[in-house]
């Protein structure tokens, strides 16, 4: 089975910055596994610019912000499983990943962070009625066809959702030569950044109309027609304000939710309120070692910021690791002469910053007279006691006192044995 | 010009269950169906229930069928690899007049022969399902209830069939009988013509316009009643039970039910319309079918919603064979020997339920009517269960990925739909050339994120198994297509 | 004097600037946060410009687009026939971020570089 330090759940903006971080921060062996080719997640599809105003000081396009932490991640020999599905993360830290490449596999990890991201919200969670043609889009997924594949859905839009992503599209489908018609939004005011209002929309003479939204979907196999209308403050469509726009495609950019099902299938606390994992400062989330960055957590507005966020998860993780590494540092008790056994068999190496230590033993033969209970390191006495006898059926008790630390602590072995007083 | 002992009218659960029982026999025999697709009519949008039979009016063909067909479906589900499970159903009364419906189900049922009935308590009901409305009066529950995957209702049995040597012509559609005489020796179709002695009209909502191009019963009409649905997202909102109301005179109501796949599903309404592709949902039909769903359970939030969709039965004016029976939308199952016509019309619910044995009772009445049913000896029953990554155990999967890297590649995240099962369903016996023909056989795209991450991935499989370019690829054939063209080639410059 | 509206778009703020402009000159500028602002108002009177990020065709490598951005504004009014010259382009995988793939585009003095660096296929 493979064996990470730190294993971070998806190569977006958030799961680069957070395997950066835990490697810089001490982590030895980290991976990130992603389901797509290429590292970069969404950034990959976000040909425009905006990200990396605050991190960089540079106004970067969204596939350069990424290329900028993959070659980092690489340099720092993160390893990476690409076009690989992580289907269950367990409470024990173990991951289960299939992948054409890789097969069928089982990872354990001592730190996990979840980066997954969010999907968008679809045309059922905003119930449009219709019926249910071809040509009918997400914004992402239509982007992810035009600025990957290379395919244009269609040549008529119309957007739904005044939001970034929705108005982003609108530009870049007006610059490969398509018409959108119109963008509806069903609030009242702008859910996008002003300036994309202004270099996606106003500069190409796309109409906006705010309080409307999508009545129905008109065409069986193909869209063919969009009916908007406008609702009123209850959100309500105002009949009789019904207008039919000739299109070939609808795109919905109607909201993000962030993508959990690993997190609600490990058992983290969900915020409900968010529809993500409760998180500390460190974005560890209710299973100690187990943290969460980006999107997956609530939806953040710049890349950016999920870039910090991930930092500190990867911060978190390579903690969490290098307090799972002491914590297993434990030294064994072993019986030396006339002892049968030591209770406890094991102690943790900084056991006694915490306080003296009790060791309870039964010893093998009798013996009748004074003996010394000695503990040493095999070389070195570290402490001892008088008895006035041991028999095997009286529990013998040595206490180590906390003065013992540095012994303790630098001891490969302990041993425990019986000495007659006097020689 | 194809020369044929049977054909068959109509892919859905019905005429597939037809045809595979034929296809036991000594018979060449055809199906033709007018979509691209089997499956995609009114057995592709169902509440997928195999009823217990308490519902149907007694001495109707409707109660003798449903409750002869369930009995049926274990033998069906094993031998066809079609998911289906006996979780039973309940009938929930809210409040005390509807209490005393209750008592009519349960007679009517134990009429109808329906095993194992149990008429609960307000107490006992809560007690079951805790999250129904506290005025609930109490409840029948029937264990011999089941819901089934009704996309495998029709393509298991139908895959069975061609396997068997039945002839399947999709985008076929029938034109008008030929005659010799009075006797009917063919079909025209808009792929040519088709020679047969019997002719079996299971055509669902057009079943009406066919029997009357032969001047059958003029007076029989189908009247196509929408039923509108609510799917939601497992994850979220998950109720493991079947739940119906009290059943009016027009339909068992709108129920909350779950898929075989566990996902919770609220519906259907009732409501006639015209058009017989009708299919589209309405924002009426929809907040009728969550203000009655919410009746029974207060809780659903349509948040969770992940998906909805319509479905059109074919409810027909048959009255009851039995003289005696004064009931007048039952099932239409009539030979005509002298023409060679043999009708199987108006199933609507308990249509999915009946089906085995609506194939059986067609059989029967073949073999009443002449027809020599001689039993083929290599006839194969079984047909070999699909690898569903989804459903296998981390052992399975691995070692299903060591054999077939294919199906180490996750497609649908949501259902766990992998590469390896999509490009068998490409190269079936019935082949998904669609994304949706992918979709009715796998599931993929009915999660939570409905087709986001999937899709730019399914058209790029379709594109290399079928060998065509992405911008040929459809949504369910004729014009859906996905892509209009590439990015750099744009119309005018 | 004439007064013009306009919103900022030197960064995510997008302060909403009132322009007074005498003689074709900008004289006064209202409604910004910082400086940014002023040089937005004076240049976007005098010659409107804007990043432009799109794709180009690429040949033999891991995917068919590369994307591109211009590595100055570029002027507005020009953008449609930018995007239309660059349809015709097709270059060759391995493409480096930053890689120069338009030099001066249209006599602008302005060059469309790689978004990002795209592998070379097989």
């Amino acid at each position: 089975m493979d064996k990470y330090d730190v294993v971070v759940i998806g190569a977006g903006p958030g799961g680069l910055a957070a395997a950066i971080s835990a490697k810089k921060e001490g982590a030895e062996s980290v991976l990130i596994i992603e389901r797509d080719k290429e590292p970069g997640g969404i950034l990959n599809q976000c040909i425009h610019n905006g990200f990396g105003v605050e991190i960089f000081k540079e106004d970067l396009p969204g596939p350069s912000y990424a290329e900028r932490f993959v070659t980092e991640a690489e340099s720092l020999g993160i390893e990476f499983m690409l076009d690989s599905m992580v289907l269950e993360v367990t409470p024990q830290k173990k991951i289960y990943t299939t992948s054409k490449w890789y097969g069928f596999k089982e990872i354990e990890a001592t730190a996990i962070v979840l980066a997954m991201g969010a999907r968008e919200r679809t045309r059922a969670q905003i119930r449009i009625p219709g019926f249910r043609p071809a040509g009918v889009y997400t914004a992402g997924s239509a982007q992810r066809f035009v600025n990957i594949e290379g395919f244009m859905p269609g040549k008529r839009f119309v957007i739904l959702g005044s939001g970034d992503i929705g108005m982003i599209m609108a530009r870049r489908l007006t610059l490969e030569g398509a018409k959108v018609e119109r963008v509806l939004e069903i609030m009242p005011f702008l859910t996008g950044l002003t300036r994309n209002y202004v270099q996606c929309l106003q500069d190409f003479n796309i109409p906006l109309q705010l309080s409307h939204t999508v009545n129905r979907i008109l065409g069986k196999n193909r869209v063919e027609a969009i009916e908007s209308v406008q609702v009123d403050e209850n959100f309500n469509p105002i009949k009789g304000t019904e207008e039919i726009i000739p299109a070939d495609t609808l795109l919905l950019s109607v909201g993000l939710i962030p993508e959990n099902e690993l997190s609600r299938k490990v058992g983290v606390k969900m915020d409900t309120l968010i529809q993500g994992p409760f998180v500390d400062e460190e974005m560890q989330t209710s299973i100690p070692g187990i943290f969460a960055a980006g999107n997956v957590v609530h939806i953040f507005d710049l890349v950016d910021w999920v870039t910090e966020a991930g930092f500190t998860a990867g911060k978190g993780a390579a903690r969490f690791v290098k307090e799972t590494k002491e914590k297993s540092d434990l030294v064994k008790l072993v019986p030396g002469n006339n002892i049968h056994h030591i209770v406890p068999q094991y102690l943790k190496k900084d056991a006694l910053q915490n306080g003296p230590i009790k060791l309870m033993m039964r010893v093998i033969k009798p013996m009748e007279e004074k003996v010394w209970v000695e503990l040493s390191d095999g070389k070195n006495l570290i402490t001892r006691k008088l008895e006035r006898y041991v028999r095997p059926g009286e529990m013998v008790i040595l206490t180590v006192p906390q003065k013992a630390y540095d012994d303790v602590k630098k001891a490969k072995e302990l041993i425990v044995s019986i000495e007659k007083f006097g020689g | 010009m194809e020369k044929f002992d049977v054909i068959v009218i109509g892919a859905g659960v019905t005429g597939a269950m037809i045809a595979r029982e034929l296809s036991r026999f000594e018979l060449s025999v055809a199906v033709i169906e007018k979509e691209s697709d089997v499956c995609m009519g009114t057995t592709s949008a169902n509440t997928a229930i195999v009823h217990a039979g308490y519902d149907p009016v007694p001495g109707t063909l409707k109660a003798e069928l449903n409750v002869r067909g369930n009995k049926l479906w274990d033998q069906v589900a094993f031998e066809l690899d079609i998911p289906f499970k006996r979780t039973g159903d309940y009938v929930v009364a809210v409040g005390d007049d509807e209490f005393k419906k209750l008592e009519v189900l349960f007679e009517r049922g134990k009429k109808n022969g329906v095993l194992g009935l149990e008429i609960l308590s307000k107490d006992k009901t809560l007690s079951k399902l805790p999250y129904l409305n506290r005025d609930v009066g109490g409840a029948i529950f029937a264990p011999t209830g089941g819901i089934v995957d009704p996309f495998q209702a029709a393509l298991a049995p139908m895959e069975n069939a061609v396997i068997n040597g039945v002839h399947l012509y999709l985008e076929t559609s029938f034109i008008d009988f030929i005659f010799e005489g009075n006797k009917i020796i063919g079909i025209k179709t808009n792929n040519g013509e088709f020679l047969s002695n019997w002719v079996i009209n299971a055509a669902g909502l057009y079943s009406d316009v066919i029997m009357h191009k032969a001047n059958i019963h003029p007076e029989f009409k189908i009247t196509p009643r929408k039923g509108e649905y609510y799917i939601f997202d497992r994850n979220e909102f998950a109720i493991p039970d079947v739940l119906f109301p009290v059943p009016t005179e027009f339909s068992k109501g709108i129920m909350i039910t779950t898929t075989v796949h566990g996902n919770t599903i609220i519906g259907p309404n009732s409501h006639e319309v015209d058009d017989k592709e009708d299919t589209s949902n309405t924002r009426e039909g929809l907040e009728e079918v969550y203000k009655g769903a919410s009746k029974l359970v207060p809780e659903i939030n349509l948040r969770h919603a992940i998906a909805i969709f319509a479905g059109l039965r074919a409810t027909g004016n048959a009255r009851t064979p039995n003289p005696n029976i004064d009931y007048h939308h039952d099932f239409l199952i009539e030979a005509h020997p002298q023409l060679g016509l043999l009708n199987v019309a108006g199933i609507e619910s308990p249509g999915l339920a009946s089906a085995p044995a609506i194939a059986e009772r067609v059989v029967e009445l073949l073999k009443d009517s002449g027809l020599e049913l001689k039993e083929k000896k290599d006839f194969n029953p079984i047909r070999k269960p699909r690898k569903r990554f989804r459903d296998m155990s981390n052992e399975e999967r691995a070692q299903l990925v060591k054999e077939n890297p294919l199906y180490g590649r996750v497609i649908c995240r949501c259902e766990y739909v992998t590469e390896g099962e999509i490009v068998e369903e490409i190269h079936s016996p019935i082949p998904a050339k669609t994304y949706d023909a992918i979709k009715r056989r796998t599931w993929l795209g009915t999660g939570r994120c409905q087709g986001a991450f999937d899709t730019p991935r399914v058209v790029e499989i379709l594109s290399r198994e079928l060998g065509v370019s992405p911008l040929e690829v459809t949504k369910k054939g004729s014009g859906s297509y996905f892509l209009l063209r590439k990015t750099k080639e744009v119309e005018n410059g | 004097m004439e007064t013009r509206k306009f919103t900022c778009l030197g960064c995510p703020v997008g302060c909403s600037l009132t322009v007074y402009i005498e003689n074709g000159e900008v004289v006064k500028v209202e409604g910004n946060q910082c400086n940014i602002g002023i040089d937005f108002a004076k240049q976007e009177v005098k010659d409107p410009r804007r990043k432009v990020t799109t794709t180009v065709k690429i040949r033999n490598g891991v995917h068919p687009l590369l994307p591109v951005y211009t590595d100055k504004p570029f002027p507005k009014g020009m953008i449609m026939e930018l995007v239309k010259e660059l349809r015709k382009i097709e270059v060759e995988a391995p493409v480096k971020m930053g890689d120069i793939i338009l030099e001066n585009a249209l006599g602008t003095d302005v060059n469309i570089r790689a978004s990002r660096s795209i592998k070379r296929n097989g």
